[in-house]
């Protein structure tokens, strides 16, 4: 018997082909990981796609996998909702996805999707500030939640955690 | 659905040239409930542009949860959303069950679906009475403050805290319900409905506060959908998404309730979801009472010690459970290798949790999806071409909580 996220997988990998490169379900949660130089068209083409239509971007974040290549690891929360409501579905939440795509270190660098999701842009950035990866293409790559001067990205695993760098006051 | 109607620039032809000027809202300003820089730059009242600058509450959540314990990290996220710390607690705690692939007890789950509806009413409950305050309307805050004061009198009963509750636990909750707690909520719920019903006929159809919301800070479906805006914005706009009913976690299958939505999508759209949703949640509590009241002695959290250590008397009494006890805290639980997210329905919208093992006792990642992050992004698109009297009543029904957003 297969679960409802082991089908989904099934499906993303007929839309796919070549480029899921892996799949799990852990938990059911369906995962799909996809090459970096074409995450983009995979996202456009799982959102665009009449019968999975991914259209809504949840959230944008990474990991940093320390001593692993390639060390950032890109996480997309995809959710497929309808806009109008439905008889047969009234809870307007269909299906969600997992994209994960790995970065490398250098150059660090990965296409922006706000094209695709305006939602993007905030998420992107926060990661960039987060991580220092870079989105090419993105309309208004800066810091988020930090401030300009802020030296370093603090989610890297080798940001250590006691570092302050205060704009006003004590410093160590 | 249009968006927000062109308004007509004052400026006539042959009219003297003006400049149009910057100025700087907040980080602080008395009219907004979050801490939120916004410039803008405006043509006598009217908006041309303006850029969000959120960050002022950034305090290293993240990076904190991955320093500590998986316990550790759950007062964390009480500091998330001080309104509704509960169900912050809770999608947090469910990110790591769905990991540990463990399944609290039925008494816990009801436990846990009241303790979170309470933590939703006093969230709307300051978002519709700041809403009114910040409009300058005093009174109708007082009403909503003293249903929320006793909203949280509430939860100090069950937890202790009334603000930062820290009270879902791996696995269950931190203690069962007080004595007295479901008749003092029983008398409470009379009173908050009472306060209700009084708010509703000095504000819902009052001419003044109809008319700062009606048409304001609106967004076109699409835009709204491309943004990842979700909760009371979205479903006012007509997207009946409630992840109560989408993916019914807890017992929320089993419970009766309706998801008000909206039809415009505008201010006093949202203000009107979110009064009928104040008053689904005492719904759903009222289901859940005679539950817990038919299942007294039945267990709240696991059996199994090595996700949730023993009670108290059981440590204080017997060599194996202090064992369990010192290894849970010392160590802390350990949580198979794996990804997992779980979100719930919190009152701005998904607040879901990624979180990441590698099988030790402390986290490898722990993201907060933010409702509020996701809801403040389309700000500017709700707001450029609108007048500036516009952006009290949309920032209120966004409802940005520096907290959550910032992390």
């Amino acid at each position: 018997m297969t679960t409802p996220a082991e089908q989904l997988i099934e499906r993303v990998k007929a839309l796919l082909g070549a480029d899921a490169v892996d799949t799990h379900a852990q938990r059911g949660d369906a995962t799909v990981l996809v090459p970096l130089a074409r995450v983009r068209e995979c996202l456009q083409r799982l959102r665009d796609d009449a019968e999975l239509a991914f259209n809504f971007l949840i959230d944008v974040t990474a990991v940093d996998y320390l001593g692993r290549t390639p060390r950032f690891e890109l996480v997309y929360h995809l959710a497929s909702i309808d806009a109008v409501p439905r008889d047969d579905q009234p809870s307007a939440l269909r299906q969600r996805l997992r994209v994960k795509t790995g970065v490398p270190e250098a150059p660090g660098e990965a296409d922006s999707i706000c094209a695709l999701w305006a939602a993007a842009n905030w998420m992107e950035r926060e990661v960039f500030d987060m991580y220092g990866i870079r989105f090419l293409d993105h309309p208004d790559l800066r810091r988020i939640l930090l401030y300009d001067e802020f030296k370093g990205h603090p989610l890297r695993k080798d940001y250590p955690k006691e570092r302050r760098q205060p704009l006003v006051g004590p410093r160590n | 659905m249009a968006g927000p109607a062109p308004i007509p620039t004052r400026r006539q032809k042959g009219d003297l040239h003006t400049e149009t000027q910057l100025i700087s809202m907040g980080p602080s300003h008395p009219a907004t409930h979050g801490t939120v820089k916004i410039m803008l730059e405006i043509d006598g009242e009217q908006i041309v542009e303006m850029d969000v600058q959120v960050g002022y509450l950034h305090r290293g959540f993240e990076k904190e949860c991955e320093s500590g314990t998986w316990y550790q990290a759950i007062p964390y996220t009480d500091r998330l959303n001080y309104n509704s710390a509960i169900l912050a607690n809770l999608a947090f705690c469910m990110s790591v069950e769905k990991l540990l692939d463990c399944e609290i007890p039925r008494r816990g789950q009801w436990l846990r679906t009241l303790a979170g509806e309470l933590s939703r009413m006093g969230d709307h409950l300051t978002r519709l009475g700041a809403a009114c305050l910040e409009l300058g309307a005093m009174t109708p805050f007082l009403y909503g403050i003293e249903a929320r004061e006793l909203v949280w009198d509430l939860q100090e009963m069950l937890c202790g805290a009334r603000v930062t509750s820290n009270y879902v636990r791996i696995g269950g909750l931190q203690r069962d319900v007080t004595p007295g707690f479901l008749a003092r909520l029983t008398t409470s719920l009379v009173r908050i409905e009472e306060l209700l019903a009084d708010f509703d006929k000095v504000v819902t159809s009052n001419r003044i506060f109809v008319d700062r919301f009606r048409n304001t800070g609106m967004l076109p479906l699409a835009k709204l959908i491309s943004y990842g805006v979700t909760g009371p914005l979205l479903r006012a706009a007509g997207v009946p998404l409630d992840l109560r009913k989408a993916e019914p976690y807890l017992v929320f299958d089993e419970i009766d309730f309706d998801v008000p939505i909206g039809t415009t999508g505008d201010n006093y759209d949202r203000f009107l979801v979110c009064q009928e949703e104040t008053v689904q949640s005492i719904r759903i509590i009222r289901q859940c009472m005679p539950v817990l009241e038919k299942t007294v002695g039945e267990p709240v959290n696991v059996a199994d010690p090595r996700i949730r250590w023993p009670a108290k008397d059981r440590v204080f009494g017997r060599m194996e459970e202090l064992i369990q006890q010192f290894k849970g805290v010392t160590e802390g639980i350990r949580v198979p290798a794996g990804e997992a997210y779980a979100a719930v329905e919190s009152p701005n919208g998904e607040l879901g949790f990624y979180v990441v093992s590698d099988g030790t006792g402390k986290p490898y990642k722990v993201r907060c999806r933010p409702p509020s992050f996701a809801n403040v992004a389309p700000m500017r698109d709700m707001l450029v071409g609108g007048m500036l009297a516009d952006i009290v009543p949309t920032f209120d029904m966004i409802n940005m909580i520096g907290g959550e957003c910032d992390r």
